[in-house]
């Protein structure tokens, strides 16, 4: 679609889901976004872990909810979610708490494959330092 | 708020004519977005519009076109996902027409 | 006595930790909206929460909660649920309602 060298795309989420409208502003932004056709990375950092916890169910507090958008990202060729552990571990939590977000590899007979990724945060800070554009949410 | 009446009900709809509560819809309620449009549904239509509302209920968005047009060729044959079929099923473009009558918003990524 | 309300994540700003240092014996903290991911054990604000509960009494919002995804079984024991009912009795049962923004 886009001509020209593809870039490296960091969307950084650090904000709680429904408290705050970042979160589903930076899904939204993703979503179309995703139609330049870049080397797009999402990571989820401090308070932003929470954006994807599994059994968000948001009936009880009349918002929509947008959880599930983030498995539909594989469709949109978003297959790199990176997860911080220390985030989760201070949040009380562990991968178990989170969907299991996976993409279809089109390169690969449509086989189903892991979106997350669990890396430290020396990791983060590290894949933060290859990228050519950080947006913040 | 615009409102449209379908079988003695009046339905909200925004200003472009999307359904404001997903739950107004019915095949009936479509049958009227589509007239309006100057559409007749045949089984055609109806196969995109049910699977728009499936992917919906499973992601909580409108698929962009170019997802719907690959999604569309896995599920329903890969003469169909391309997006010369969709656009002869809905002239106005498979990602907002299609979307309209099925009563979900207008796709993200879709201006 | 006062009911008190945090809404704020306790990981993002500290008016939960500050709630609870100035929250007198015998009156009440409900955590709502983003401020309910204060009531998950294990968590870096778990202790301080388990040692106001020997004097506080610590209520959940349960809709906020299942919004969150955040499970029951998550909770810190003796954090206590409760719905927008329970919410409303506990706002006449207390002479005032301080909200930590």
């Amino acid at each position: 679609m886009s001509e020209g060298t593809i870039k490296k795309f960091l969307y950084l989420n650090r904000k709680a889901p429904y408290g705050t409208i970042y979160a589903l502003e930076s899904l939204e932004v993703v979503l179309i976004g995703a139609a330049f056709d870049q080397d797009v990375s999402l990571a989820f950092v401090d308070d932003g872990v929470f954006q994807l916890t599994k059994n968000q169910n948001t009936k009880g507090i009349e918002m929509k909810g947008f959880s599930l958008v983030y498995n539909a990202l594989g469709d949109y060729g978003i297959t790199k979610l990176y997860v911080e552990k220390e985030s989760l571990e201070e949040r009380g939590l562990t991968l178990d708490d989170l969907q299991d977000v996976v993409y279809e590899d089109e390169n690969d007979d449509y086989a189903e494959k892991k979106s997350i990724l669990l890396v430290s945060r020396a990791e983060m800070g590290q894949m933060m330092e290859t990228q050519n554009v950080v947006l913040s949410f | 708020m615009a409102t449209i009446s379908v079988g003695g009900k009046d339905i909200e709809v925004d200003e472009e004519g999307y359904l404001v509560t997903l739950d107004d819809w019915s095949e009936e309620v479509a049958n009227h977005l589509a007239q309006t449009e100057g559409l007749a549904l045949d089984e055609s239509h109806w196969e995109i519009i049910n699977f728009l509302r499936e992917y919906y209920q499973e992601y909580q968005i409108a698929p962009a076109v170019r997802v719907l047009t690959k999604a569309a060729g896995k599920k329903l044959g890969a003469e169909k996902g391309n997006s010369k079929y969709l656009y002869e099923l809905f002239p106005y473009g498979p990602g907002k027409q299609a979307c309209k009558i099925a009563g979900l918003p207008k796709p993200t990524g879709c201006i | 006595m006062i009911l008190h309300t945090v809404n704020k994540s306790p990981f993002e700003r500290n008016a939960l930790v500050s709630c609870l240092g100035h929250a007198q014996a015998g009156s009440s903290v409900l955590m709502i909206e983003d401020g309910v991911y204060g009531a998950i054990a294990g968590s870096q604000v778990a202790d301080v929460v388990n040692n106001s509960l020997a004097t506080v009494k610590i209520y959940v919002l349960e809709p906020d909660l299942a919004a969150r995804g955040i499970a029951k079984e998550k909770l810190i024991s003796g954090v206590q649920l409760i719905d927008y009912a329970g919410f409303v009795d506990l706002a006449a049962d207390n002479t005032t309602v301080q909200a930590w923004l």
